[in-house]
């Protein structure tokens, strides 16, 4: 059945679009080749011992170059990471090679339990040490440098101190990781913090960026009946993002760029038309022309 | 202000408390009230473990109805959060659940076909070994053969149950086959196997389920064959050894030595 004990030929990741693999897709990737740029994964869907997800992961490992993602790993926890799970993640590196792997500014396990949500940190210094700690660990464990994503995020704490994106530049030099940037967090947490999404990118520290992320969100309403965005990961991106993605690739030049869609996952053609689209914008930067989201 | 353990222990304590107040130090912009948001975070935590729960347990989903199993479903989250990221291992005690929840004493079948669902995921990620060549056993002699013992394949799971179970998880999950017409008929013991990709359930013949988990734990052939001949006198062995190795459920075979 599988190459379980297969050393793959280490792809890095190239400056293209991607997609989120999801199991209804196996088969229209397996059957159909398209070209994509690159597949990522959540490393939890993958931490089972065998089976349907390592097979089809295995044969097209084998064709695309893999990006590791990992979603419940709590680095922003205060307790301690959890070792189990620490090394789950390291036999799914050791055994597919990715070209990355990336993580979230975030915890989502408190004592034993896991919430499986991406829950946010107060920005202030304690919890910027333990963050670092958690990072080091990882990359220790791994053996290669990770990327850390900006968070979305709803509430806001009293006790932070820095703003997040000092926060996230203190981390990348304590640590020295790298960033993924998700363009889609950027303006939902904009949105939500009423700030400026124009000034976030523009400030980013985007010679850390190693990866965008973009996906959809869904509207909502606060307690004052303000916009409060949700990063749902159920549609399309918007066009919004889109104008933001376009501002970011004039000054970044152009990066990896994956398509999230976890939730109410379309056909798989209109996962590759978001794909398409992205790589239209990225092809227009390499060539150092703007392709507008409009005509995207 | 709290420092970030209890922090962390406050936010995580009000996420599967609907009438925990927003925790402390927790605001919208600007200091403003914080409800609504705080509530997206846990939605979001009993929606996702929740859907969890659908994925995993679909014929209980469909046996309830919709409605009564979301409203189950969040009883339990309510109770009982993952221990670990790798959601294929929550719900492993939902059948426990189902059996000591008491407004479904009516329905004592359900914890049986949650711990057979629960079996068929378990199966589903096991570690992957190529199904034991009938061919290997019939090559051994037929004075050694009482002496071989198996290794049980690692998908090898088994459910046992007084009630008619797999006829339940068929009609109710794969849409095959109709729902028991009675369900104190007999009881179904269910062998599940995954000897390549697909997750197979096939019904054990009385006794099989002795046998296969005395070979499990590693007794020979032929005192596997005892254990079932003293628990059901009507066990057939050369019947029980021919579907074991055609649904795939061991391994390997070791040789006496």
């Amino acid at each position: 059945m599988s190459e379980k004990n297969t050393r793959y030929r280490k792809i890095e990741i190239p400056a293209r679009a991607g997609v989120g693999l999801k199991a209804q897709h196996y088969r229209d990737v397996l059957e159909g080749a398209p070209d994509i740029g690159f597949f990522e994964i959540h490393a939890e869907n993958y931490m089972g011992a065998g089976g349907p997800p390592h097979a089809y992961l295995s044969a097209i490992r084998e064709f695309y170059p893999l990006s590791l993602h990992g979603v419940g790993l709590s680095i922003g926890s205060h307790g301690a990471l959890d070792k189990d799970h620490l090394a789950r993640l390291k036999a799914i590196e050791s055994r597919y090679e990715p070209g990355l792997f990336s993580e979230h500014l975030a915890w989502s396990t408190h004592d034993t339990a896991y919430y499986n949500d991406l829950l946010p940190v107060p920005y202030d210094r304690e919890t910027l040490a333990r963050v670092c700690d958690h990072i080091d660990e990882v990359q220790d464990t791994l053996g290669r440098r990770m990327l850390l994503e900006n968070p979305s995020t709803y509430v806001a704490f009293e006790q932070s101190t820095m703003s997040e994106l000092d926060f996230l530049r203190e981390i990348v030099r304590r640590t020295g990781c790298g960033l993924l940037l998700d363009v889609n967090n950027v303006y939902v947490s904009a949105v939500n913090h009423e700030t400026s999404p124009e000034d976030y990118l523009d400030s980013f520290p985007v010679e850390h960026v190693g990866e965008i992320h973009l996906g959809g969100h869904a509207p909502d309403i606060d307690d004052e009946g303000r916009p409060l965005l949700i990063d749902a990961h159920d549609r399309a991106v918007d066009n919004a993002v889109w104008g933001l993605y376009d501002r970011l690739l004039q000054r970044a030049g152009a990066l990896p760029t994956l398509i999230e869609w976890d939730n109410d996952v379309p056909q798989w053609a209109v996962l590759a038309g978001e794909a398409a689209a992205a790589e239209r914008m990225l092809a227009g930067v390499a060539q150092g022309t703007t392709v507008h989201a409009a005509t995207a | 202000m709290p420092r970030l353990p209890d922090l962390q222990a406050a936010f995580s304590a009000a996420l599967t408390d609907p009438d925990a107040a927003v925790p402390e130090g927790v605001t919208a912009p600007r200091g403003g009230r914080a409800d609504k948001r705080f509530a997206v975070y846990r939605n979001n935590v009993t929606v996702s473990l929740v859907g969890a729960l659908e994925d995993t347990f679909p014929a209980i989903a469909r046996l309830l109805g919709d409605e009564y199993f979301t409203a189950l479903a969040r009883e339990y989250v309510r109770a009982k959060r993952p221990s670990s990221p790798f959601l294929a291992e929550y719900g492993e005690d939902f059948g426990d659940f189902l059996d000591a929840f008491p407004p479904l004493a009516g329905y004592p079948y359900l914890g049986d076909v949650a711990r057979l669902e629960h079996a068929w995921l378990s199966a589903y990620h096991a570690a992957d070994a190529a199904p034991l060549d009938p061919a290997r056993l019939t090559a051994i002699s037929e004075s050694d053969v009482g002496d071989v013992r198996f290794t049980l394949h690692p998908a090898l799971r088994m459910v046992q149950s007084r009630w008619p179970i797999l006829q339940l998880f068929e009609a109710n999950r794969t849409g095959e086959g109709k729902p028991p017409a009675d369900l104190s008929s007999g009881g179904e013991s269910v062998l599940v196997t995954r000897p390549v990709l697909d997750v197979t359930l096939s019904r054990l013949a009385p006794g099989a389920s002795y046998f296969l988990n005395a070979l499990a734990e590693g007794s020979t052939l032929g005192a596997a064959a005892g254990k079932a001949f003293e628990n059901a006198s009507e066990f057939d062995l050369a019947q029980a050894l021919q579907a074991a190795l055609a649904a795939g459920a061991f391994a390997d075979i070791r040789m006496p030595d």
